[in-house]
């Protein structure tokens, strides 16, 4: 298959696995920020081609991962009422809220409905004037352009019956959230391919500079991955700290100019809580007051107070710092599956203790 | 009310989801979790059956149970059919319902022959659907040599069935000498699979799910007896068989690891995967080895009559692209069986069951 075979091609990765071996003179804490990378990392065994000195922590780049519970709990909420009609993608119908998920209200009748795009749930709107159509916006840069586009069609079709329930995030306020944190180990960060795509790389600069911390904008296959681990390590290797691109062949350096005008149009930057981790400063994007009335949170009374973690037990804050991995926890594996997971990180296929749970034990 | 059976309803079992789920029924974790609680403990071993009969229900999970009635080895399954749309590129309901039971009788090494068929009909279905549904049936008979023999059919209010429900029960002779499961399974076997994965689920979704995906993808719905009997007509000692259905090769492998004892390791680099199915799932976020297929089935062979089940297969229209994909290793004591997929890359990790549903990933 054409774009994915080069990039898996066994010989290619084993001469950059050679040369990460024959450059590594001393330990290197790394951390993929994506939960796609995680994914790749496990599912390929990328980790076990690593110098011993080379280890890689997983970040918390998994959007179903950290969307607070009282987020799930609200979208629950919605989805459960007779007149509304609530759309999202698939994987965040398994993530459980405090008392349930969306899968057990499709179950109880909700009209929960499963797509692929925001832009039919907009369809959904138009074919359905009588019901109240609501798409859960999550992720990072990356899909936030599709979703403010979505604001945009409902708004240029006149709907008043869409609306967005929103829980972007974003990743550099992550990523500096992390290296503020007095316990932090990471090194070097591989930076989101898909992210800096719409992003571009300008906004990592100030922190590889502040942090002295190489930043290696990283795609998603194999030998993507290895590459970045690669350039990153050469760099701490050679005492640099600087923002590389590994994924030129979709990054430019300022990004799609147009996909962040969409952005700034229909979105502001937002505090954000992050399941897991804890609240970051402008770490979100919530509607700008011009799009209020596509606000779910606005347009229907909600509970919007913070709901405790039920799980004590859950450890993923220390794993998302690298201070522990999954099967580390007491829980990973016994209390805590796929099926009935304690916390974040077990709950999406992208979150590392699903992936670890997955393709490890 | 029985008193057994009130015990059993309080306190449930299942308590982490007080409904049925989707996923319930999507051949993996969670499915396997409400037959071992619920399904099986209740239903299955109570008493009755012809006086000095025997039934021997495999200990490990199976799609058949064989039945001796007299001096005859019976196989005897079931299968429900609720598949939409009922038409899809490469198959229908109707022809799934016939071949999907004939599968599973020949994956007992039985030869099929009579089935019964219940129909569910929803009011309001078009004369016309029925007629093409049942048009295919008879023809999916009449190419295996199956007879429909006995049936029944409902009908339900409109909103309260899909077009269709149809099930399916079948019996079958197994031949003298041929013993196919699980723990048949020796160290050693290799392990082969008859075609490439995935096709059928992503057929289906695609259509399903209306995405306008330009694909040519059709279903490998097949019927799997005339594989299973050359490779008994040409005197292969067919240790164990499994079609791949929910859950795809995934779910099927763990079973036969968890049947067997064994632990069982797959290749990556040998699964046979066209690319229309590989780049179909990349889009999508999901894993071609759990995805359905109900055309294809693995068989655990001596690994000295590998070659010669290949060759087999490899002659016969639905073999054609037949591969070994991995051996069985023996399991060190204490460990849980699992499958292990070796990379391409040379390193090795576990493949696991789904656990509920498919859901493509945000990306």
């Amino acid at each position: 298959m054409k774009y994915l075979d080069e990039y898996r091609d066994a010989a290619l990765v084993r001469k950059v696995a050679d040369e990460l071996q024959r450059i590594t003179t001393q330990p290197h804490t790394l951390m993929e920020v994506c939960g796609g990378q995680t994914h790749t990392i496990v599912r390929f065994g990328l980790d076990q081609l690593l110098p011993p000195a080379v280890e890689l922590i997983h970040g918390p780049g998994c959007p179903v991962c950290v969307t607070p519970i009282e987020i799930i709990d609200q979208a629950i909420d919605l989805a459960s009422r007779p007149e509304i009609t609530f759309c999202s993608f698939g994987d965040m119908l398994r993530v459980p809220g405090s008392q349930r998920d969306l899968l057990s209200v499709k179950a109880a009748g909700g009209h929960v409905q499963m797509v692929y795009s925001p832009l039919d749930a907009v369809r959904l709107a138009r074919e359905q004037p009588e019901r109240q159509v609501i798409f859960f916006a999550v992720g990072f840069e990356t899909t936030a352009p599709v979703n403010a586009l979505a604001v945009r069609q409902a708004a240029q079709l006149g709907l008043d019956n869409f609306s967005l329930l929103v829980s972007h995030v974003l990743v550099p306020p992550a990523i500096e959230a992390l290296l503020n944190s007095p316990d932090c180990r990471v090194q070097g960060f591989l930076a989101a391919g898909h992210v800096c795509t719409i992003m571009g790389c300008e906004e990592y600069q100030p922190l590889a500079e502040k942090f002295r911390v190489p930043i290696v904008v990283t795609g998603f296959e194999p030998l993507d991955i290895l590459q970045g681990v690669l350039m990153a390590v050469r760099q701490r290797e050679q005492g640099r700290s600087e923002v590389e691109n590994q994924y030129t062949r979709s990054v430019r350096d300022e990004g799609n100019r147009a996909a962040q005008d969409l952005i700034r149009d229909v979105f502001e930057v937002v505090p954000r809580r992050w399941r897991g981790i804890g609240d970051i400063p402008r770490s979100g994007l919530g509607l700008t007051p011009a799009y209020r009335n596509y606000d779910a949170v606005h347009k229907f009374t909600l509970n919007t107070e913070q709901v405790a973690e039920n799980s004590g037990e859950c450890i993923s804050g220390l794993i998302l710092l690298g201070q522990k991995k999954p099967h580390e926890c007491p829980a990973f594996g016994t209390r805590c599956t796929p099926q009935r997971p304690l916390g974040a990180p077990m709950v999406s296929s992208e979150g590392a203790c699903a992936a670890y749970y997955r393709y490890r034990m | 009310m029985n008193e057994t059976i009130l015990q059993l309803n309080c306190p449930l079992p299942i308590t982490d989801y007080p409904q049925i789920l989707l996923a319930h029924g999507g051949g993996g974790t969670l499915m396997h979790e409400l037959l071992d609680k619920m399904i099986l403990p209740t239903l299955q071993g109570v008493a009755g059956g012809l006086p000095g009969s025997t039934l021997s229900l495999p200990e490990a999970p199976h799609d058949a149970a064989l039945l001796i009635l007299g001096n005859g080895r019976v196989a005897m399954t079931t299968d429900s059919f609720v598949v939409q749309p009922l038409f899809f590129p490469g198959g229908d309901i109707g022809e799934l319902a016939v071949y999907g039971t004939v599968n599973d009788l020949a994956m007992s090494g039985a030869l099929p022959l009579y089935l019964s068929v219940g129909l569910i009909l929803e009011e309001g279905l078009p004369m016309e659907t029925l007629w093409r549904v049942l048009q295919s049936m008879r023809r999916a008979a009449d190419s295996v040599n199956v007879r429909i023999v006995t049936g029944d059919t409902k009908v339900v209010q409109r909103g309260k069935g899909d077009g269709i429900f149809i099930n399916t029960a079948g019996i079958g002779l197994v031949p003298d000498g041929v013993h196919i499961h699980a723990q048949r399974i020796q160290p050693g076997d290799s392990i082969l699979v008859n075609g490439d994965l995935g096709r059928h689920g992503l057929a289906i979704m695609i259509q399903r799910e209306g995405l306008r995906m330009e694909s040519a993808l059709t279903s490998d719905a097949a019927p799997l007896h005339e594989l299973v009997h050359s490779l008994l007509n040409n005197g292969i000692e067919v240790h164990c068989l499994r079609d791949l259905t929910r859950g795809g090769l995934s779910s099927a492998l763990n079973e036969i690891a968890q049947g067997s004892g064994l632990t069982l390791q797959i290749s990556e680099a040998d699964i046979p995967i066209s690319s229309a199915v590989r780049s179909a799932c990349e889009l999508l976020g999901l894993d071609p080895l759990q995805v359905a297929c109900e055309g294809r089935c693995v068989a655990f062979i001596p690994a000295d009559q590998a070659d010669a089940a290949l060759a087999c297969w490899q002659q016969h229209p639905l073999g054609r692209p037949a591969r070994r994909i991995g051996t069985v290793l023996q399991n060190p004591t204490s460990r849980t069986p699992r499958v292990h997929l070796r990379t391409p890359f040379g390193v090795e990790r576990v493949l696991d069951m789904l656990s509920g549903e498919q859901l493509p990933r945000i990306c």
